[in-house]
C-alpha cells in the first residue's frame, strides 16, 4: 500500500494520468477544499469590495473587518428552517440545487493549476469543461419549474434562453484558441487543458496576443460571454432583485439556498480558469518569453513569498490602527494571529522545495483572482441589461464577430 | 492506462439507459419524462468512453443533455401541462406494437447470436489519445463532401425556421 502511494512520488504526469486512485483522491479533495475556501473568501471579497465601491463599511461585526463573516453565514444558513413549498414538485425541487453543484464542482477534474497539478488530463478537457458547465443550466430550469411559482419560472426561461444564446459565441471564441494549438511543425492540435498551455508554451507567446489583435478580440468575447453565463451582474436577468425578487432561486431557503451560491461561485471560479488557461498562458509566469534567465526566475518564484509578507504587514496594520478600547480586545488579537498566520505561510513559501512546487499553482491562482475581482468589478459598476439588449449583444455582435475572428485566425494560421 | 471496473461500469451504465428509457414513456408528467431522457443520454455518454470515443461522448452531452434537452424542458415549460395530464396516456394499438418490439427484439437477438459470425472483420483496438484527431481527419477528409452537405441542409433549416417564424424580413 505504501509503495503504492509512494511510487506516484516524482512521476511527472497527473495522477489521473498516472492511474493512482489515492492521490487522485488526495488532490480531489484538495483542489474541492480549496474551492469551497476560495467560494468563502470570494463572499467576503464580494461585500467588503462592494461596500467600498458604494462608500460603505460593508460588513464590520463579526470577527475582525468582518474576517469571520461567510462562517457565521455558513452557520445561519445550515441551522435553517428548510421550507419547500406546498405546490413544488418534491423530487425535481431536492434535485435542481445538486444538479447545479455537481456540474460546477466536476468540472474542476481538468483544470490544470501546473503542469502535473491536475487530477486528470482528459484527451477531451476543454470540451468536458464546456459541456459539463452547460448541465447547470438543467439545475436553473428545474428549480425554476419545480418551484412551481410566477417569479422563478420566468427567472429559469430567461436564464436559459441567455445561457444558450451566449454559450454559442463562447464556443467559437474557444474554437478559435484550440486553432492556435494546431499551429506548430506537426500541425496537430489539442483539445487537452494542459496540452492547450503547453503549445503557448512552446510558441512562446500567450494566444491572448497571438496574431494581434485576434487572438484579443476573442478573448473579450469569452469575457463577455462567460459572464453571462454565469449569471452575473450586468446579465443577471434570471434573478433581477427589482423585477424578479431572486429569480429561479425565490422559494429556496437555507441550505439549498446556499448550495444554489456555492454552485454560482465555483462556476465563476471555473470559467475564469477556462479563460486563463486559453488564452493567459495557464500557469506560466508573466513575461516567460523575454525576461529568461536565472535571476528573472529567482525574482518571480520570490513574489508568491513576499505577496504573503506583504499581507501580513497589512493585517498588523489593522492592528495597530485598532481601537484600544477593551471591547475590541479579542478582535485584536485575533487579526495579530491572523497576520502571524498568514506571515509564517509567507516564510514557508520563501524555501526553495516548497517555492519551486507552489510557483505554478501561485500563477495560476492569481491569475483567476483577477477575473473574480473582473467579476465584482462588473457588478458595481455596469447598470443590468434589459432582456432585448442582451439577447441583441448576444447574437447580433458577439456571434458576427466571434465567427469573423475564427475565420481570420484559421487565414492567419494557413498563411503563417 | 488500463481501465478498471469495465464490467460493472458497463452494466451500470446500461441499467441506468434501460431504467431511464422505460421512465421517459411511463412518467405522465412530461417535465419528469424530459428529466428521465437527459439521464438516459448521460449513461449513454459514459458508455461512448468506455467504447474509447471521448470525443463522442463529450458531444452528447454538449449537444444533447446541455443544448436540445434544454430547449425541450423549454417548450414543455410553455405548454398547458394540466391538460396534456388528462389525456390518455397510451393508445390502443397494441398489436401493432407487439410486433414492432418481437421484430426489433428477434433483431437483436439474431445480432447478439449470430453477430461473430456475420461480422468477421474485428475492430482495432482504437487509441484512445488520438480519437478526437482521427474524427477530424475523416470529417474534413474522406467524407468532406457528406459533411458539407449536412452542413448545407442544417443551414437550410435555419434559414426555413428564421422566414416561417417572421413577417416581414
Amino acid at each position: 500500500m505504501l509503495d503504492y502511494i509512494t511510487s506516484y512520488l516524482g512521476s511527472n504526469t497527473t495522477p489521473g494520468q498516472a492511474g493512482n486512485v489515492v492521490w487522485a483522491l488526495i488532490y480531489i479533495m484538495v483542489v474541492f477544499g480549496g474551492v469551497s475556501v476560495a467560494v468563502m473568501a470570494m463572499n467576503w471579497l464580494e461585500r467588503k469590495a462592494l461596500a467600498h465601491f458604494q462608500i460603505r463599511l460593508g460588513p464590520m461585526r463579526v470577527g475582525p473587518h468582518g474576517l469571520l463573516q461567510p462562517i457565521a453565514d455558513a452557520i445561519k444558513l445550515l441551522t435553517k428552517e428548510d421550507i419547500v413549498p406546498s405546490e413544488a414538485d418534491k423530487f425535481v425541487f431536492w434535485l435542481a440545487p445538486l444538479i447545479i453543484l455537481c456540474a460546477s464542482f466536476t468540472v474542476y477534474i481538468v483544470v490544470p493549476f501546473g503542469p502535473t497539478h491536475a487530477i486528470t488530463d482528459l484527451n477531451i478537457g476543454i470540451l468536458f469543461m464546456l459541456g459539463v458547465s452547460s448541465l447547470s443550466v438543467l439545475g436553473v430550469v428545474m428549480a425554476g419549474w419545480a418551484s412551481n411559482s410566477h417569479y422563478p419560472l420566468i427567472g429559469a426561461l430567461r436564464s436559459s434562453a441567455q445561457m444558450i444564446s451566449y454559450e454559442v459565441a463562447m464556443g467559437l471564441a474557444v474554437v478559435s484558441a484550440i486553432l492556435m494549438t494546431s499551429l506548430n511543425a506537426t500541425g496537430t492540435g489539442t483539445l487537452s487543458m494542459i496540452g492547450i498551455v503547453q503549445a503557448q508554451q512552446a510558441q512562446q507567446t500567450w494566444f491572448i496576443f497571438k496574431f494581434f489583435p485576434l487572438g484579443f478580440i476573442a478573448f473579450g468575447i469569452f469575457a463577455i460571454a462567460m459572464v453571462a453565463e454565469t449569471n452575473r451582474a450586468p446579465f443577471d436577468l434570471p434573478e433581477a432583485e427589482s423585477e424578479l425578487t431572486a429569480g429561479f432561486h425565490t422559494e429556496y431557503s437555507g441550505l439549498r439556498w446556499s448550495l444554489f451560491m456555492l454552485g454560482e461561485y465555483a462556476a465563476m471560479i471555473a470559467v475564469s480558469s477556462i479563460a486563463v488557461t486559453l488564452w493567459l498562458g495557464g500557469w506560466m509566469r508573466p513575461f516567460p518569453n523575454s525576461l529568461t534567465g536565472d535571476t528573472w526566475d529567482l525574482v518571480f518564484s520570490l513574489i508568491p513569498g513576499f505577496l504573503f509578507l506583504g499581507l501580513a504587514l497589512i493585517a498588523f496594520i489593522g492592528v495597530a490602527r485598532m481601537p484600544k478600547h477593551p471591547y475590541f480586545r479579542i478582535q485584536t488579537i485575533g487579526l495579530a494571529g491572523f497576520g502571524a498566520v498568514l506571515g509564517l505561510i509567507g516564510l514557508v513559501l520563501f524555501a526553495p522545495p516548497v517555492r519551486d512546487r507552489i510557483q505554478d499553482i501561485f500563477w495560476f491562482c492569481a491569475k483567476v483572482a483577477v477575473f473574480m475581482y473582473l467579476y465584482i468589478w462588473y457588478r458595481a459598476t455596469f447598470p443590468r441589461y434589459r432582456f432585448d439588449q442582451l439577447m441583441r449583444v448576444g447574437w447580433k455582435v458577439l456571434l458576427p464577430v466571434a465567427i469573423g475572428v475564427l475565420i481570420l485566425t484559421a487565414i492567419m494560421g494557413v498563411l503563417f | 492506462m488500463q481501465p478498471v471496473a469495465t464490467t460493472f461500469f458497463f452494466y451500470f451504465l446500461s441499467g441506468i439507459t434501460l431504467i431511464s428509457g422505460v421512465l421517459v414513456i411511463t412518467r405522465k408528467n412530461a417535465v419528469h419524462s424530459a428529466l428521465a431522457l437527459i439521464l438516459g443520454l448521460l449513461a449513454q455518454a459514459g458508455l461512448y468512453l468506455m467504447l474509447y470515443a471521448p470525443f463522442v461522448a463529450g458531444v452528447q452531452i454538449i449537444l444533447y443533455a446541455g443544448g436540445i434537452m434544454v430547449l425541450f424542458l423549454f417548450v414543455i415549460m410553455l405548454v398547458n401541462l394540466e391538460r396534456a395530464q388528462k389525456e390518455e396516456q397510451f393508445n390502443k394499438q397494441w398489436l401493432v406494437g407487439l410486433l414492432a418490439a418481437v421484430a426489433l427484439g428477434g433483431l437483436l437477438m439474431a445480432v447478439y447470436l449470430k453477430g461473430s459470425a456475420l461480422f468477421t472483420e474485428h475492430i482495432a483496438q482504437p487509441v484512445e489519445n488520438s480519437n478526437t484527431q482521427q474524427i477530424g481527419v475523416m470529417l474534413y477528409g474522406n467524407y468532406m463532401f457528406a459533411f458539407e452537405i449536412a452542413s448545407l441542409l442544417l443551414l437550410v433549416a435555419i434559414i426555413g425556421a428564421v422566414v416561417m417564424a417572421k413577417k416581414r424580413i
